[in-house]
Order: C-alpha cells, then sequence, then structure tokens
C-alpha cells in the first residue's frame, strides 16, 4: 500500500504536465469561440455610481457599445483608462464593469481620472465575470443593440486595438442597418 | 567569426556534457574509481566552454554586433556599455544562456569544493547534474541559439533593449535570481544520488544542507531585487503583483524554505528522509516549471518572453524527463528508507513539520490560482482570472499561522518537550507582543485593520521569542556573557537573523498595506499638496535629450513641516528606438517611509498629471529579504560543515586501510 502512496507525486505531475502540454496549444489571449454571438449573461447587480439601483442587461442595450471589465488594483486599466476617456469623449458608449474590486476606492478611482462610463456594474463578488469568462482585467467587449456580444479584447485597448474594435462596430453597425 | 566560435564552444561543451552525464554514473554504478575520477575534469571543460560562449556573445554586444540577430533585437550603438553588456540577458535566448553558465558554474563549484565526498555519491551528483546541462544545452541549440546571424542583410542599427531593462536592477537581478533557481540543482543533483545509490542517511543530509541554504539565500535576494525593480521602475508604487512569473519564483522559494528546515530535521534527527528528498525533487521542479511558464507562452504576463509552442514544447519534454523521471525514482526507492528515531507530539520535529505542511499549503494554493486560468482553459471551460483577491485571501492567513507557529518552534527541544513547561515559557513573550503590538498602532495615526494588528504583533512574537531565546541560550553557562555570544554556533546566529528577516518583511507588508496615501493630482505650476506632514510645491516641467531618449523632468519642492526638506524630479522618457514611454520615477527613501512622485501624462497650460505617494515601512520589505538572504549565508557557512566533512573522510580511510 505504501509503495503505491509513493507513484502519487509522479501522478500529480503527469497530470499537470498533460495540462501544460494542452495549454501550450491555447493562446491566452485568443477569444474564446463560445462567448461571441451570445447574449450578454443574465445579471442584477447595483451601479457604482447610485449603489440603490440595481442593473440589468436592459440598461445596455438600445445601441452599439463597448464593455469594458476594469479594477483599481490593475495596473493595465490605469495605462488604458486615458485612452478610454478620450473614446467617451468622441462619442463612444461605453459601460463598466467594476470587476472585484472595492466600491470605495472604484468611487475615488473615477473621480480622479475621470468617468468614461456611461453607467458601471459593480461586480464586487466577480459573478458577472464568471458568467462572462474574464481572463483578468482589463477586458473590453464589444456589443451590439440586443445585448449580443460580438467581439472580445483581452488586454489594454490603446490606439491599434481602437482600430480593430472600429472594424468590428462598424460591421455591426451595417449588418444591424 | 566570434559568434561562430560561440556556437562552437557550446557544442564542445554539449559533448563534455553528455559524457559527463553518462561516465561517471555508469562507473559509480560498477564501482569503477577510474571512471568516476572523469567527473571533476569534465565539469570543468563544461563550464569553460559555456563561459567562452558566454564571453562570445558578450562580446557581440561590445562591439555592436548586427549580424547577430539577437544581438540587434536587444541592443543599440546609443546604448551605454554597461546596459550593452546586461542586454545579453535582457531577451529569451541570452538569459537562456545564463542559465546554462549558472548551471556549469553550480556544477564546477561542487566538483571542486566537494572533495570530501565520497567518490560514488561524487560521481553522481556530477552526473545529475551533467544530465540537465546536456537537456539545456540540447534545448539552446536547438531553439534558442542567440548567435544566429541576419546575414547578408543586416541593420545598421539595433532596435535596442527595453526600456524597462535600462537598469540597474536589470543587471543584478536576473543573474540572483537564476543562482538561486539552479542551485537548487544541487539538492535536487544529492537527492538523486541519494535515491540510486540507496544510502538516504544523514550524512547525504548534511552535504546538502549547506548548498541548499546558499541556493535559497541566492533565490531570496534575487526575488527581493525583483521586487524592489518592480517599485521603482514600473512606477506603480507596488511591491508585489501576484504575477505568474513572480509566483514562478515565489513557489520554488516557498518549497526551498520547506526544504531547508527539513534538512535540518533529517540531518539532527534522521527522520522525514524521504519527505526531505520529495521537498528537493520539488524544489527544483518548480524552478524548471517556473521556466516552462516564462518561456513557452501558456500564461499572460508582464514578464513573460515572446511565445513560442516549440520551445514551450523542448521544456515540457526537458520537465518529464527529470521530474518525471526523478519521481518515478522516487516511487521505486523512497520505500526503502527508514526513520532512525521517533519523536513525541510536542517537539521541535512536530514544529517543522507543521512549518513544511503550512509552506507547502501556500505553495499549492499559489500553483493552483497559477494554473488555475490554464486548467480550465484546457478543459474548454472557458477562461477565468484569478487575481490578487484569490492569494492574498489564502497567504495572509496562513503566512500569519507560520509566523505563530515559527516563533514557537524556534524554542523547542528537539524529540521531546514538556507541553505545559512549554506553554508556560510561551505566555509572557505572547502578552508582551500583544501589548507592544497594539500600543505602537494605537499610537499612530491611521485606520488600521485586523491584519495590520495580527502583522505587527506576530512580528513582535517573533523579536520578543528571538531576545528571550539568545538570553536563555547564553544564561545557561557561568562564564561571561560575551563569551557565551561568541560560543553560540554561526548557523544559530544565522537562523535567528533570518527569522528577524521574516518579522521586518511583515512589518513592511502589515504598514504599507495599511498606511499606504496615494494621490493622483492634476498639477500647474505653483499648485502645491499636502501628504501626512509633507507639502509639495509643483514649479514645472522642462525638456531634457539623453543619450537614447528625450524626456521631460519636471521638478517638485517639498516642505517637511514647512520646512524646505528636498526637491524631487520625477521622469517621463521616450526611448526614440522603441518608440517606448518610461517613467522614471523619483524617491525619497528612508528607513520609516519613502516619498515616491511619478509623472504622467501632460495636461493643458503646462500642468502635468502626477501621483504622489507616501509609504511607510516600504523598505522593511526588502531589508527583511535581505535579513533572510545574509541569514541563509552565515547559517551555510558555519564552519562545522566542514570539520565534519573531514571527520568522515579521516573515518571512512581507517575504515579502508
Amino acid at each position: 500500500m505504501r509503495k503505491l502512496l509513493l507513484f502519487i507525486p509522479l501522478a500529480l505531475f503527469l497530470g499537470m504536465g498533460f495540462f501544460l502540454w494542452k495549454g501550450l496549444y491555447l493562446d491566452p489571449r485568443e477569444i474564446p469561440s463560445a462567448l461571441v454571438d451570445r447574449p450578454m449573461p443574465a445579471f442584477e447587480l447595483p451601479s457604482l455610481t447610485e449603489p440603490e439601483r440595481n442593473l440589468t442587461v436592459a440598461d445596455l442595450t438600445g445601441e452599439v457599445a463597448l464593455v469594458n471589465v476594469w479594477a483599481t488594483w490593475c495596473p493595465t486599466c490605469k495605462e488604458e483608462h486615458s485612452f478610454l476617456n478620450q473614446l467617451a469623449q468622441q462619442g463612444v458608449t461605453i459601460y463598466g464593469i467594476n470587476y472585484k474590486d472595492e466600491p470605495v476606492k472604484a468611487t475615488a478611482w473615477l473621480q480622479r481620472y475621470l468617468n468614461p462610463y456611461r453607467e458601471v456594474i459593480l461586480d464586487q463578488e466577480g459573478r458577472l465575470g464568471l458568467d462572462m469568462g474574464v481572463y483578468g482585467a482589463p477586458e473590453t467587449y464589444v456589443i451590439d443593440a440586443e445585448g449580443t456580444i460580438r467581439y472580445r479584447h483581452v488586454g489594454a485597448v490603446d490606439a491599434n486595438v481602437w482600430k480593430q474594435l472600429q472594424a468590428v462596430i462598424e460591421q455591426v453597425e451595417g449588418a444591424g442597418a | 567569426m566570434i559568434p561562430e566560435l560561440g556556437t562552437y564552444a557550446l557544442v564542445l561543451a554539449l559533448c563534455l556534457s553528455v559524457l559527463l552525464s553518462t561516465i561517471p554514473m555508469v562507473g559509480a554504478q560498477r564501482g569503477n574509481l577510474l571512471w568516476i575520477s572523469f567527473a571533476r575534469p569534465l565539469s570543468i571543460g563544461v563550464f569553460f566552454f559555456t563561459a567562452i560562449s558566454f564571453v562570445a556573445l558578450t562580446y557581440a554586444f561590445l562591439a555592436n554586433d548586427f549580424s547577430v540577430s539577437y544581438v540587434a533585437n536587444n541592443s543599440n550603438t546609443a546604448l551605454p556599455w554597461y546596459y550593452r553588456m546586461s542586454a545579453v540577458w535582457g531577451g529569451h535566448e541570452g538569459s537562456l544562456l545564463l542559465w546554462v553558465l549558472t548551471l556549469a558554474g553550480w556544477t564546477l563549484a561542487v566538483a571542486l569544493k566537494s572533495r570530501d565526498l565520497p567518490a560514488d555519491i561524487l560521481g553522481r551528483v556530477l552526473g545529475v547534474m551533467g544530465i540537465i546541462t546536456t537537456g539545456f544545452l540540447l534545448f539552446v541549440l536547438f531553439t534558442s541559439s542567440p548567435f544566429e546571424r541576419l546575414l547578408p542583410r543586416s541593420p545598421a542599427e539595433g532596435a535596442d533593449l527595453n526600456p524597462l531593462l535600462q537598469d540597474f536592477g536589470l543587471i543584478v537581478h536576473p543573474p540572483m535570481l537564476y543562482m538561486g533557481y539552479v542551485g537548487f540543482s544541487v539538492a535536487f543533483a544529492f537527492a538523486i544520488a541519494a535515491l540510486l545509490s540507496g544510502r538516504l542517511d544523514a550524512a547525504w543530509a548534511r552535504w546538502s544542507r549547506p548548498w541548499t541554504n546558499v541556493a535559497w539565500a541566492f533565490l531570496t535576494l534575487g526575488i527581493t531585487l525583483g521586487s524592489w525593480w518592480a517599485y521603482y521602475e514600473l512606477g506603480w508604487g507596488g511591491w508585489w503583483f501576484w504575477d505568474p512569473v513572480e509566483n514562478a519564483s515565489l513557489m520554488p522559494w516557498l518549497i526551498g524554505t520547506a526544504l531547508v528546515h527539513s534538512l535540518a530535521v533529517t540531518e539532527k534527527r534522521g527522520v522525514f528522509k524521504s519527505w526531505t528528498v520529495l521537498l528537493a525533487i520539488f524544489a527544483f521542479s518548480l524552478s524548471l516549471l517556473g521556466t516552462f511558464l516564462v518561456r513557452s507562452g501558456v500564461l499572460t504576463s508582464v514578464h513573460a518572453f515572446a511565445a513560442d509552442p516549440e520551445r514551450g514544447f523542448f521544456i515540457l519534454m526537458l520537465l518529464l524527463i527529470t521530474i518525471g523521471g526523478s519521481l518515478f525514482l522516487y516511487a521505486l526507492r523512497a520505500s526503502e528508507v527508514k526513520s532512525e528515531s521517533s519523536f513525541s507530539l510536542v517537539s521541535r520535529e512536530t514544529m517543522l513539520l507543521v512549518n513544511n505542511v503550512l509552506l507547502t499549503v501556500i505553495c499549492f494554493t499559489v500553483l493552483l490560482g497559477t494554473l488555475y486560468p490554464l486548467l480550465v482553459d484546457a478543459l474548454g471551460m472557458g477562461k477565468i482570472s484569478v487575481g490578487p483577491p484569490y492569494f492574498n485571501a489564502l497567504s495572509v492567513p496562513v503566512g500569519a499561522l507560520l509566523m505563530l507557529f515559527l516563533g514557537v518552534g524556534a524554542v523547542t527541544r528537539w524529540r521531546r518537550q514538556d507541553g505545559t513547561a512549554l506553554l508556560k515559557q510561551l505566555v509572557v513573550p505572547f502578552v508582551i507582543a500583544i501589548v507592544l503590538g497594539v500600543l505602537s498602532l494605537m499610537l499612530r495615526e491611521g485606520e488600521s485593520t485586523l491584519w495590520t494588528y495580527v502583522g505587527v504583533i506576530l512580528a513582535f512574537w517573533l523579536l520578543v521569542m528571538a531576545i528571550s531565546d539568545i538570553s536563555d541560550r547564553v544564561r545557561r553557562r557561568s562564564t561571561p556573557v560575551l563569551a557565551n555570544l561568541k560560543r553560540l554556533p554561526r548557523s544559530y546566529y544565522g537562523m535567528q537573523m533570518a527569522h528577524l528577516g521574516v518579522a521586518v518583511l511583515a512589518v513592511g507588508i502589515a504598514m504599507v498595506s495599511a498606511f499606504n496615501e496615494q494621490r493622483d493630482l492634476r498639477m500647474a505650476p505653483g499648485d502645491t499638496q499636502q501628504v501626512g506632514d509633507y507639502t509639495f510645491v509643483f514649479e514645472g516641467a522642462r525638456h531634457f535629450d539623453g543619450p537614447n531618449y528625450s524626456s521631460d523632468i519636471a521638478t517638485l519642492r517639498v516642505f517637511y513641516k514647512g520646512e524646505p526638506y528636498d526637491v524631487m524630479q520625477p521622469e517621463k522618457r521616450l526611448y526614440t528606438a522603441r518608440g517606448t514611454v518610461m517613467t522614471e520615477v523619483a524617491l525619497d527613501p528612508g528607513l520609516f517611509r519613502d516619498l515616491y512622485v511619478a509623472l504622467g501624462e501632460p495636461l493643458e497650460n503646462g500642468a502635468w498629471a502626477i501621483r504622489l505617494q507616501f509609504k511607510p515601512y516600504v523598505r522593511w520589505l526588502w531589508l527583511g529579504g535581505l535579513l533572510m538572504t545574509f541569514g541563509g549565508i552565515l547559517a551555510a557557512t558555519d564552519p562545522r560543515y566542514r570539520k565534519q566533512s573531514r571527520r568522515e573522510q579521516s573515518k571512512l580511510e581507517t575504515a579502508n586501510a
């Protein structure tokens, strides 16, 4: 019996090795196809700016928009924030999901760096993030007027990424018209 | 011509390391002393040729030989010579060469320093290290040669070194870290040699202890330097990000720490033998796993080198052979191991077992958190994230528990201890620690959380226990105090110093997490801002041209309680070759607080976005790391290791005579 027990470390290692091998051929930045062209998962979560008000999918529909997942613990979010502000000034609709964060810090952050978001969903437990398959902050989704996810980008949004997102938005808007 | 010599030297090193991994091993198996005696000269040869190859690459960098593609990608004529030299390990290929050189260096050190080891053990140890060297040399030569040429169209100018890496931190951080990572290969090789020879005894633990301590000290230093570098170079003012690559260095450190303690038990008491072997295998395996994670692109990270599945596959095969092979050997051989003594429930053995279990638990948590996204992804269940909240939620309480037991363990006797006597011994220091901890936080302005109290109280706990233990030991003899202090072994002081490092680190973590003040501001010339007792006056920014960058330098005058105190000049640099923007923060370091000023974006009318931070006790984080490092080195250089091995040698000679 004890002899068999001694094989446990080897078995654990082989199991891990198998997953590492599979992981080699997955791109961590790739969009999981399963999520694209699915509706936004249903949720009912408080707004960061007005905590007594609850937001649902219905609040995000009506026009093509970006959904940006961010948190104050995420340094990359800080980097992309000024670009999001620019986009908001250009009239792009951006919704924010404040992911696994502390509301106090998040509110202070938006005061400091300005708020590019039309609405900020407070996802303190990370439930919505889990349903959406958020890999890490920041992530940015393109959703259409019906609230269907059309594109997903993992990582910061900058001028180059925005070109891609713009192409997707144009395509979505063209198909809708 | 020189780069080709570099490749040629690597091929020669490979040939010699193939010989090193076979001849002495076969010799040890058959008891052929002549074959075993090849081990030492072969180790010297492998190091010699790897060093030549490394020098060749360094030369290519210093001579700006942009026909070598690695040099063209990571250097530039405008780069100062010292960064051109450290750029050798600024990318995947060169840092891998440094890895191999370090491995060859450790092999050489074992070959030269272990003259007292029994011949067959030395042959096997060097043989195992030869096998690892062979694997990595193959990896360099087949997938990641730094000597590949861009001919005939070689560029006139290089792409420049990543500006993040143009820094003193980069010159020292990777070599120290690799010394630690690779240093665990020695403990690993000793463990495998012991398994192969079937002689898993206290002597084996004694041989590997100094090597493990040194490797652990280097790894501690490497991680400390990395944290310090991230703090001042990345411009966020953070010191630990739970980034996958940081985790990759933390995991071998945790298991290495467990190994250092478990080796002590095995040497002194002859128990935990098979567990210690397993830890030795794991410590090095996790180092290899870290290499795999960083270089294969399976995880996203700020540190990651360019993703390349082919390279990843090669390292995975290396992992499979070395780790899989050694765990298989372990499964076959470890059942023959018998404990040499027993111990009761309340004893130092139990306390060190608790230490091992807790450290392993933290390590497993970190491993799970690091690999979980990958695991879920591989199962096709979507992509999920694991952030700092997860890691903190688990590692902070377990770390606190570890510190609590640390205080107890260091004063508990080996083998058996009277439980009630121990409790009586602990009550007073514990009360003192609570009083001191609570008082010192109450006297401070600002809000402390429960964990701040826990951290500071436990730090006092370790301090009080250390003082009481030292004074107990000194008072046990009637001779003068100073003579008694001198009589305590060096390894004892090493232990106390490292444990004190844990206390200092805990203070740093607790204080900086609780009392960090941060202001993100828009400042126009003439604007002032108060942070604590300090007033910052922004005087505007001016333009400046550096050797390979252009920059804006802001000037802030700082007043302490109204008195002029300092002028701080944070900088924002644009590195022209790559078009990368870098923040050079202005720091006013101090033992009890850092002032940290980072320059953000230019705004309208000469105003700038500026981040001011007041970071109490942040230096204590790295001070703790340094104390641990010195503790490890003190323990490793205890003269008793030499004396003991000489005694064994003479015993062996008399037995043979």
